[in-house]
């Protein structure tokens, strides 16, 4: 059963790498590097962790997701459209003038998405908002916010995790999609933000380390992050950018660019034979 | 009530009155909060107080999260730090989602006094009202101040509300005084020219306006509170009598309610506009009441530009 349900994400998360991919051949522009290391995250949280409506996108006692790092959101549309949000189609217009899906997370537009971010640091901030009403309002729902390494060099990454902590936000869950690129280069070559695991439990976080392309770790750690009472979790997830397709993995110069049609298909036949190995119906 | 309070004296009240009704107000503050007065709310109200720290940026975004779950989010810091400093996070985090969120910003002006340059905004109105569907108010004394409180929290959206330290006289204590944003209000009627102001410089201008009576000029004067949406309407029609208009405001002459009357007039009925206030400088140290003769942003001040709108009418 149990292995049934990771073979099941494994499925999903490749679903999700295809259509961010598919969104980023389509615009002629995007962000492809971190959408793919963050899918297997996206995945875990959309097919097997998040309490949410999809009849129902602004219910209130939903839990919350924000992209922090909001240009990786040909991943996250990918996998609110396979969750039902909107159509499928959509993704073929992103970024495409007068299309709803936009450069960055609009929330005023787009059904699933809680918070409209991209300027970085600030989709985190926000999260720590929406726990902080949970806790005044009584509310059960807990709030998730994926935070790119690079984007934790940011100044205000540092005030909310010190907010979150002060507040004991324990309905708070950071992922940290430590892909280890950034476009300038290597984040430890650019600006060295790490270690995060020290850093963060000086300032009073639980923190629980995985391997981010690992199903089993990364819903074991939402689990154990749950049952952590008085403070924040952080999950340091260490991925690999570009994850899934072999000439954008780990490369920076993906972390901004779109595929060509010869390397779109290339990309696609990879994904796809990655999935069909899986087995199962596809 | 007392003859002089300062907006920020009646920001804090009208935060502790309306919140111990309203629970979904929460008050913010970047250890402010003695300064900014949001320490009245917190004395009455305390679990819904948040000191966010000497951190406004995240400050700014927590409000625009909290916002999201159906709070009203007041965020209290210095102009300074709150338009200047948070600038991107209240246009991306606030205003880009029009969020519910209010920002009541305290110590704007020269009239901060011995703090000095650094910490006297001349700068927030211009940086706020170009941000698409932010609300910009400028409350000319403590009656105004309040409603304006009352009136952000019944209107849905983004806000911006403009404190000062100086204790102000009260001018808008009368029975028929009603505040509506966005809706200017005729102070006064007048032939020869008409006078726009918000904020501090509203009792200025009525103060200049029977400097002039004596010397038989007749002057109108308008309460510009709301910068944006500005009542381009009520300040037009009365361009349209008197033939020459002067705004004067304790902020940059580039920006703000200068710039934005400027504007209105320029697009619909062009007559000479001069622009009274801080002429592109940085502020000073010093008692507010020294500073404010520095600058001229008093009646005198106004009477000159007056006189220089006459000299331009054709």
């Amino acid at each position: 059963m149990e292995n049934e349900k990771i073979l099941e994400l494994k499925k999903i998360a490749t679903e999700i790498r295809l259509g961010a991919v598919e969104a980023v051949f389509n615009a002629k522009s995007g962000h492809p590097g971190g959408a793919l290391s963050s899918a297997d995250i996206l995945a875990c949280l959309y097919f097997n962790e998040l309490n949410v409506d999809v009849s129902n996108p602004k219910w209130e006692d939903r839990d919350r997701f924000v992209l922090s790092k909001g240009h990786s959101c040909p991943g996250l549309y990918s996998a609110l459209a396979l969750k039902g949000y909107f159509d499928k189609e959509e993704l073929k217009s992103f970024r495409h003038t007068g299309a709803l899906l936009q450069g960055h997370p609009d929330m005023k537009a787009i059904n699933g998405v809680d918070m409209s971010a991209g300027s970085l640091g600030q989709g985190f901030s926000c999260a720590c908002g929406m726990a902080l009403a949970g806790k005044l309002n009584n509310k059960s729902y807990r709030t998730y916010a994926l935070v790119g390494d690079g984007e934790s060099q940011e100044g205000q990454v540092w005030e909310a995790i010190m907010f979150a902590s002060h507040y004991k936000l324990d309905n708070l869950c950071m992922i940290i999609d430590n892909n280890g690129l950034q476009i300038d280069g290597r984040v430890s070559d650019v600006m060295n933000v790490m270690p995060y695991e020290s850093k963060l439990e000086a300032f009073g976080w639980n923190v629980i380390s995985i391997d981010g392309h690992n199903i089993a770790q990364i819903l074991d750690a939402f689990k154990k992050a749950k049952e952590v009472k008085g403070k924040p979790t952080a999950i340091v997830a260490k991925t690999i950018k570009g994850k899934g397709v072999s000439f954008m993995e780990d490369q920076a110069s993906w972390h901004g660019k779109a595929p060509n049609e010869e390397q779109y298909n290339i990309a696609v036949s990879e994904l796809t034979a990655y999935k069909n190995s899986l087995g199962g119906n596809n | 009530m007392a003859d002089k309070i300062a907006t920020r004296e009646a920001y804090g009240n009208a935060l502790a009155e309306f919140g111990a009704t309203n629970e979904n107000i929460v008050v913010l503050d970047a250890d402010l909060a003695e300064a900014t007065k949001t320490c009245v709310f917190k004395k009455q109200i305390p679990e819904r107080f948040f000191d966010c720290g000497i951190a406004e940026n995240n400050m700014v975004s927590v409000a625009a999260g909290l916002s999201t779950c159906g709070k009203i989010p007041f965020v209290s810091t210095f102009a300074m730090f709150a338009a200047g400093r948070s600038f991107e996070q209240i246009r991306n985090s606030i205003g880009y989602p029009h969020l519910n969120v209010k920002i009541c910003a305290t110590h704007a002006g020269i009239s901060v006094g011995e703090d000095g340059a650094t910490h006297q905004c001349n700068e927030d109105i211009g940086l706020m009202r170009t941000i698409p569907g932010m609300v910009v108010i400028n409350p000319s004394d403590g009656v105004e101040a309040r409603e304006a409180v009352k009136a952000a929290i019944d209107y849905n959206g983004p806000v911006y509300i403009r404190f000062g330290r100086l204790a102000l006289p009260i001018i808008n204590d009368n029975d028929s005084y009603k505040f509506e944003i966005g809706k200017a209000i005729k102070m006064a009627d007048g032939k020869d020219v008409t006078i726009v102001a918000n904020g501090m410089m509203v009792a200025e201008a009525l103060e200049a306006r029977k400097i002039l009576a004596e010397e038989g000029i007749s002057a109108s004067v308008i309460n510009a509170h709301t910068v944006k949406p500005l009542d381009a309407k009520t300040i037009v029609d009365d361009a349209k009598i008197t033939g020459a208009v002067v705004v004067s405001e304790e902020h940059n002459i580039i920006g703000g309610l200068g710039s934005a009357v400027a504007e209105a007039i320029a697009e619909s009925y062009p007559v000479p506009v001069v622009r009274h206030g801080v002429n592109d400088v940085y502020g000073k140290s010093g008692p507010a009441k020294e500073l404010i003769e520095y600058y001229e942003l008093n009646a005198k001040g106004i009477v000159d530009k007056v006189k220089k709108a006459l000299s331009l009418k054709k």
